[in-house]
Protein backbone atom coordinates (compact mmCIF):
# COMPACT_ATOMS: atom_id res chain seq x y z
CA UNK A 1 0.00 0.00 0.00
CA UNK A 2 1.61 3.26 -1.10
CA UNK A 3 0.54 6.87 -0.68
CA UNK A 4 -1.78 6.75 -3.72
CA UNK A 5 -3.58 3.67 -2.34
CA UNK A 6 -3.98 5.45 0.99
CA UNK A 7 -5.31 8.59 -0.70
CA UNK A 8 -7.76 6.49 -2.71
CA UNK A 9 -9.04 4.75 0.44
CA UNK A 10 -9.31 7.99 2.39
CA UNK A 11 -11.09 9.82 -0.43
CA UNK A 12 -13.39 7.09 -1.73
CA UNK A 13 -14.73 6.23 1.72
CA UNK A 14 -16.59 9.53 1.62
CA UNK A 15 -17.98 9.96 -1.84
CA UNK A 16 -17.70 8.47 -5.30
CA UNK A 17 -19.19 10.90 -7.84
CA UNK A 18 -22.30 10.12 -9.87
CA UNK A 19 -21.31 11.16 -13.40
CA UNK A 20 -20.35 9.61 -16.75
CA UNK A 21 -16.63 9.22 -15.98
CA UNK A 22 -16.27 9.25 -12.18
CA UNK A 23 -12.69 7.93 -12.10
CA UNK A 24 -11.63 10.61 -14.59
CA UNK A 25 -13.12 13.26 -12.32
CA UNK A 26 -11.35 11.81 -9.27
CA UNK A 27 -8.05 11.62 -11.14
CA UNK A 28 -7.76 15.40 -10.97
CA UNK A 29 -8.10 15.63 -7.19
CA UNK A 30 -5.94 12.55 -6.57
CA UNK A 31 -3.26 13.71 -8.98
CA UNK A 32 -3.43 10.48 -10.96
CA UNK A 33 -5.06 9.14 -14.13
CA UNK A 34 -8.36 7.41 -14.82
CA UNK A 35 -6.65 4.12 -15.78
CA UNK A 36 -4.37 4.15 -12.78
CA UNK A 37 -7.27 4.65 -10.34
CA UNK A 38 -9.29 1.86 -11.93
CA UNK A 39 -6.31 -0.50 -11.71
CA UNK A 40 -5.62 0.44 -8.10
CA UNK A 41 -9.23 -0.01 -6.93
CA UNK A 42 -9.46 -3.38 -8.70
CA UNK A 43 -6.14 -4.51 -7.20
CA UNK A 44 -7.24 -3.53 -3.69
CA UNK A 45 -10.54 -5.40 -4.14
CA UNK A 46 -8.60 -8.45 -5.36
CA UNK A 47 -6.21 -8.36 -2.42
CA UNK A 48 -9.03 -7.92 0.09
CA UNK A 49 -7.83 -4.51 1.28
CA UNK A 50 -11.22 -3.24 0.07
CA UNK A 51 -14.27 -5.37 0.77
CA UNK A 52 -16.71 -3.37 -1.33
CA UNK A 53 -17.09 -0.73 -4.01
CA UNK A 54 -20.53 0.71 -4.75
CA UNK A 55 -23.62 2.17 -3.10
CA UNK A 56 -24.18 1.48 0.61
CA UNK A 57 -27.90 0.98 1.05
CA UNK A 58 -29.74 1.87 4.22
CA UNK A 59 -31.84 -1.25 4.91
CA UNK A 60 -34.44 0.49 7.07
CA UNK A 61 -35.06 3.28 4.58
CA UNK A 62 -35.38 0.65 1.84
CA UNK A 63 -38.46 -0.69 3.65
CA UNK A 64 -36.75 -3.45 5.60
CA UNK A 65 -36.15 -3.75 9.32
CA UNK A 66 -32.83 -4.00 11.13
CA UNK A 67 -32.05 -4.50 14.79
CA UNK A 68 -29.21 -5.24 17.16
CA UNK A 69 -30.13 -8.05 19.56
CA UNK A 70 -28.34 -9.35 22.64
CA UNK A 71 -28.54 -12.55 24.68
CA UNK A 72 -27.07 -13.80 27.93
CA UNK A 73 -25.97 -17.28 26.94
CA UNK A 74 -24.70 -19.69 29.63
CA UNK A 75 -21.08 -20.61 28.85
CA UNK A 76 -21.78 -24.36 28.65
CA UNK A 77 -24.53 -23.81 26.06
CA UNK A 78 -22.65 -21.24 23.99
CA UNK A 79 -21.74 -23.40 20.99
CA UNK A 80 -25.15 -25.01 20.80
CA UNK A 81 -26.94 -21.63 20.95
CA UNK A 82 -24.54 -20.19 18.35
CA UNK A 83 -25.60 -22.92 15.92
CA UNK A 84 -29.29 -22.36 16.68
CA UNK A 85 -29.04 -18.58 16.20
CA UNK A 86 -26.81 -18.70 13.11
CA UNK A 87 -29.21 -21.13 11.44
CA UNK A 88 -31.60 -18.20 10.91
CA UNK A 89 -30.91 -16.58 7.54
CA UNK A 90 -32.17 -13.30 9.02
CA UNK A 91 -29.11 -13.19 11.32
CA UNK A 92 -26.63 -11.12 9.33
CA UNK A 93 -23.77 -10.70 11.83
CA UNK A 94 -23.15 -12.40 15.14
CA UNK A 95 -20.37 -11.56 17.59
CA UNK A 96 -19.30 -13.02 20.90
CA UNK A 97 -18.45 -10.24 23.38
CA UNK A 98 -16.84 -10.32 26.80
CA UNK A 99 -19.81 -9.34 28.96
CA UNK A 100 -22.71 -11.01 30.72
CA UNK A 101 -24.61 -10.13 27.53
CA UNK A 102 -22.22 -12.26 25.53
CA UNK A 103 -23.95 -12.79 22.18
CA UNK A 104 -24.74 -9.80 19.94
CA UNK A 105 -26.31 -10.23 16.54
CA UNK A 106 -27.90 -8.10 13.84
CA UNK A 107 -31.27 -9.17 12.45
CA UNK A 108 -32.12 -7.94 8.96
CA UNK A 109 -35.53 -8.62 7.46
CA UNK A 110 -37.77 -7.13 4.80
CA UNK A 111 -40.47 -6.04 7.26
CA UNK A 112 -41.00 -5.25 10.94
CA UNK A 113 -43.44 -8.16 11.23
CA UNK A 114 -40.82 -10.57 9.91
CA UNK A 115 -38.31 -9.17 12.41
CA UNK A 116 -40.68 -9.73 15.35
CA UNK A 117 -41.48 -13.26 14.14
CA UNK A 118 -37.80 -14.12 13.82
CA UNK A 119 -37.08 -12.76 17.29
CA UNK A 120 -39.82 -14.95 18.78
CA UNK A 121 -38.61 -17.98 16.83
CA UNK A 122 -35.07 -17.48 18.20
CA UNK A 123 -36.41 -17.28 21.76
CA UNK A 124 -38.46 -20.44 21.22
CA UNK A 125 -35.61 -22.37 19.65
CA UNK A 126 -33.01 -21.40 22.29
CA UNK A 127 -35.19 -20.89 25.37
CA UNK A 128 -33.23 -17.70 26.08
CA UNK A 129 -34.55 -14.15 26.23
CA UNK A 130 -33.59 -11.89 23.33
CA UNK A 131 -33.03 -8.21 24.18
CA UNK A 132 -34.16 -6.28 21.11
CA UNK A 133 -32.23 -3.01 20.76
CA UNK A 134 -33.18 -1.34 17.45
CA UNK A 135 -31.59 2.03 16.87
CA UNK A 136 -33.80 4.88 18.00
CA UNK A 137 -31.53 7.51 16.58
CA UNK A 138 -28.38 7.50 14.49
CA UNK A 139 -25.82 10.24 15.07
CA UNK A 140 -23.70 11.62 12.28
CA UNK A 141 -20.24 10.09 12.18
CA UNK A 142 -17.66 12.44 10.74
CA UNK A 143 -14.59 10.28 10.21
CA UNK A 144 -13.93 6.94 8.65
CA UNK A 145 -10.88 4.68 8.78
CA UNK A 146 -7.66 6.45 8.01
CA UNK A 147 -5.32 4.32 5.88
CA UNK B 1 -38.89 1.52 13.11
CA UNK B 2 -40.25 0.67 9.69
CA UNK B 3 -39.81 4.00 7.95
CA UNK B 4 -39.66 3.01 4.31
CA UNK B 5 -39.14 5.98 2.07
CA UNK B 6 -41.93 6.23 -0.49
CA UNK B 7 -41.43 7.64 -3.93
CA UNK B 8 -43.72 10.44 -5.11
CA UNK B 9 -44.06 8.52 -8.33
CA UNK B 10 -44.85 4.83 -7.61
CA UNK B 11 -43.46 3.90 -11.03
CA UNK B 12 -40.06 4.50 -9.51
CA UNK B 13 -40.50 1.85 -6.80
CA UNK B 14 -40.03 -1.08 -9.15
CA UNK B 15 -37.21 0.68 -11.00
CA UNK B 16 -35.42 1.47 -7.73
CA UNK B 17 -35.75 -2.12 -6.63
CA UNK B 18 -34.15 -3.29 -9.87
CA UNK B 19 -31.35 -0.77 -9.38
CA UNK B 20 -30.74 -2.05 -5.84
CA UNK B 21 -30.64 -5.65 -7.07
CA UNK B 22 -28.17 -4.74 -9.81
CA UNK B 23 -25.80 -2.77 -7.55
CA UNK B 24 -26.05 -4.28 -4.05
CA UNK B 25 -23.04 -6.48 -4.66
CA UNK B 26 -21.11 -3.49 -6.03
CA UNK B 27 -20.39 -1.39 -9.11
CA UNK B 28 -18.16 -2.61 -11.95
CA UNK B 29 -14.65 -1.15 -11.71
CA UNK B 30 -14.60 0.46 -15.15
CA UNK B 31 -14.37 3.98 -16.58
CA UNK B 32 -18.16 4.24 -17.01
CA UNK B 33 -19.71 2.12 -14.23
CA UNK B 34 -23.13 3.79 -14.39
CA UNK B 35 -23.65 3.36 -18.13
CA UNK B 36 -22.65 -0.29 -17.80
CA UNK B 37 -25.32 -0.89 -15.12
CA UNK B 38 -27.86 1.15 -17.13
CA UNK B 39 -27.21 -1.00 -20.18
CA UNK B 40 -27.73 -4.14 -18.12
CA UNK B 41 -31.07 -2.74 -16.87
CA UNK B 42 -31.97 -1.44 -20.33
CA UNK B 43 -32.59 2.10 -19.10
CA UNK B 44 -30.92 5.41 -20.05
CA UNK B 45 -27.75 6.21 -18.07
CA UNK B 46 -29.15 9.60 -17.08
CA UNK B 47 -32.22 7.94 -15.54
CA UNK B 48 -30.02 5.61 -13.49
CA UNK B 49 -27.90 8.52 -12.27
CA UNK B 50 -31.04 10.51 -11.39
CA UNK B 51 -32.49 7.60 -9.39
CA UNK B 52 -29.21 7.05 -7.51
CA UNK B 53 -29.07 10.76 -6.75
CA UNK B 54 -32.69 10.65 -5.51
CA UNK B 55 -31.95 7.65 -3.26
CA UNK B 56 -28.94 9.50 -1.85
CA UNK B 57 -31.07 12.57 -1.17
CA UNK B 58 -33.65 10.63 0.86
CA UNK B 59 -30.96 8.53 2.56
CA UNK B 60 -31.87 5.17 1.09
CA UNK B 61 -28.26 5.27 -0.07
CA UNK B 62 -25.90 6.36 2.70
CA UNK B 63 -23.08 7.00 0.26
CA UNK B 64 -21.36 5.54 -2.78
CA UNK B 65 -17.75 4.54 -2.30
CA UNK B 66 -15.34 1.92 -1.01
CA UNK B 67 -15.34 -0.06 2.24
CA UNK B 68 -11.86 -0.91 3.49
CA UNK B 69 -11.17 -4.09 5.41
CA UNK B 70 -10.30 -2.48 8.74
CA UNK B 71 -8.36 -5.55 9.88
CA UNK B 72 -6.04 -5.20 6.90
CA UNK B 73 -5.55 -1.52 7.71
CA UNK B 74 -4.30 -2.60 11.12
CA UNK B 75 -7.42 -1.79 13.14
CA UNK B 76 -7.72 -5.23 14.69
CA UNK B 77 -9.43 -4.27 17.96
CA UNK B 78 -13.00 -3.10 18.14
CA UNK B 79 -14.84 -2.20 21.27
CA UNK B 80 -18.51 -1.43 21.55
CA UNK B 81 -18.57 1.40 24.07
CA UNK B 82 -21.91 1.83 25.82
CA UNK B 83 -22.97 4.88 27.84
CA UNK B 84 -25.75 5.73 30.25
CA UNK B 85 -26.73 9.27 29.32
CA UNK B 86 -29.74 11.24 30.48
CA UNK B 87 -32.37 11.24 27.71
CA UNK B 88 -32.61 15.04 27.89
CA UNK B 89 -29.03 15.50 26.66
CA UNK B 90 -28.59 12.47 24.45
CA UNK B 91 -28.72 14.42 21.16
CA UNK B 92 -25.96 16.74 22.28
CA UNK B 93 -23.79 13.88 23.58
CA UNK B 94 -24.46 11.67 20.53
CA UNK B 95 -23.38 14.40 18.15
CA UNK B 96 -20.29 15.05 20.27
CA UNK B 97 -19.29 11.36 20.14
CA UNK B 98 -19.95 11.04 16.42
CA UNK B 99 -17.39 13.70 15.66
CA UNK B 100 -14.55 11.93 17.46
CA UNK B 101 -11.77 10.18 15.60
CA UNK B 102 -12.18 6.36 15.63
CA UNK B 103 -15.90 6.36 16.40
CA UNK B 104 -17.43 4.66 13.34
CA UNK B 105 -21.04 4.19 14.45
CA UNK B 106 -23.06 6.03 17.08
CA UNK B 107 -26.63 5.10 17.97
CA UNK B 108 -29.25 5.66 20.63
CA UNK B 109 -30.87 2.35 21.66
CA UNK B 110 -33.50 1.35 24.25
CA UNK B 111 -32.57 0.54 27.87
CA UNK B 112 -33.69 -2.63 29.66
CA UNK B 113 -33.83 -1.66 33.32
CA UNK B 114 -32.59 -2.79 35.70
CA UNK B 115 -30.11 -5.08 33.93
CA UNK B 116 -29.15 -2.80 31.03
CA UNK B 117 -29.02 0.96 31.61
CA UNK B 118 -26.94 1.97 28.58
CA UNK B 119 -28.76 3.97 25.90
CA UNK B 120 -25.89 5.28 23.74
CA UNK B 121 -23.66 2.96 21.71
CA UNK B 122 -20.42 4.08 20.01
CA UNK B 123 -18.18 1.65 18.14
CA UNK B 124 -14.54 2.48 18.78
CA UNK B 125 -11.75 0.97 16.68
CA UNK B 126 -8.05 0.78 17.39
CA UNK B 127 -4.86 -1.04 16.55
CA UNK B 128 -5.12 -2.95 19.84
CA UNK B 129 -7.31 -3.12 22.94
CA UNK B 130 -5.11 -0.69 24.85
CA UNK B 131 -5.68 1.96 22.19
CA UNK B 132 -9.44 1.35 22.32
CA UNK B 133 -9.44 1.58 26.13
CA UNK B 134 -7.41 4.80 26.04
CA UNK B 135 -9.81 6.27 23.49
CA UNK B 136 -12.84 5.36 25.59
CA UNK B 137 -11.20 6.92 28.66
CA UNK B 138 -10.63 10.11 26.66
CA UNK B 139 -14.31 10.12 25.74
CA UNK B 140 -15.27 9.56 29.39
CA UNK B 141 -13.12 12.50 30.45
CA UNK B 142 -14.61 14.66 27.73
CA UNK B 143 -18.18 13.79 28.74
CA UNK B 144 -17.51 14.22 32.47
CA UNK B 145 -20.74 13.96 34.43
CA UNK B 146 -22.87 13.86 31.28
CA UNK B 147 -22.40 10.09 31.34
CA UNK B 148 -23.51 8.31 34.51
CA UNK B 149 -21.55 5.18 33.66
CA UNK B 150 -20.03 3.35 30.74
CA UNK B 151 -18.53 0.03 29.72
CA UNK B 152 -16.64 -1.47 26.76
CA UNK B 153 -17.64 -4.77 25.20
CA UNK B 154 -14.80 -6.23 23.17
CA UNK B 155 -15.60 -8.79 20.53
CA UNK B 156 -13.88 -12.08 21.26
CA UNK B 157 -15.10 -14.05 18.24
CA UNK B 158 -16.95 -13.46 14.97
CA UNK B 159 -19.69 -16.09 15.00
CA UNK B 160 -21.27 -15.13 11.69
CA UNK B 161 -20.76 -12.46 9.08
CA UNK B 162 -22.82 -12.21 5.91
CA UNK B 163 -23.85 -9.15 3.96
CA UNK B 164 -27.30 -7.66 3.99
CA UNK B 165 -29.16 -8.74 0.90
CA UNK B 166 -32.53 -7.98 -0.63
CA UNK B 167 -34.15 -11.22 -1.63
CA UNK B 168 -34.93 -11.60 -5.31
CA UNK B 169 -38.70 -11.57 -5.56
CA UNK B 170 -38.39 -12.66 -9.18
Amino acid sequence: MDQLDKNIINTLQYDFPICDRPFARLAETLNSTEDELINRVQAMLDSGLLTRFGPMYNAVNMGGALSLCAMKVPEEKFNEVTEQVNAFAEVAHNYQRDHEMNMWFVLATESQQELNDTLNAIENSTGIRVYNMPKEKEFFVGLHFKA
Amino acid sequence: MNQAVKNDNPDNDELDRRIVMATQSGLPVVANPYSQIAEQLEIPTQLLMDRLEAMKQDNRIRRIGVVPNHYKLGYTANGMSVWDVDDSIINEVGEQLGQLDMVTHCYQRPRFLPEWSYNLFAMVHGHDREEVRAKVEQIATLLGNKARKHDILFSTRILKKTGLRLKDKG
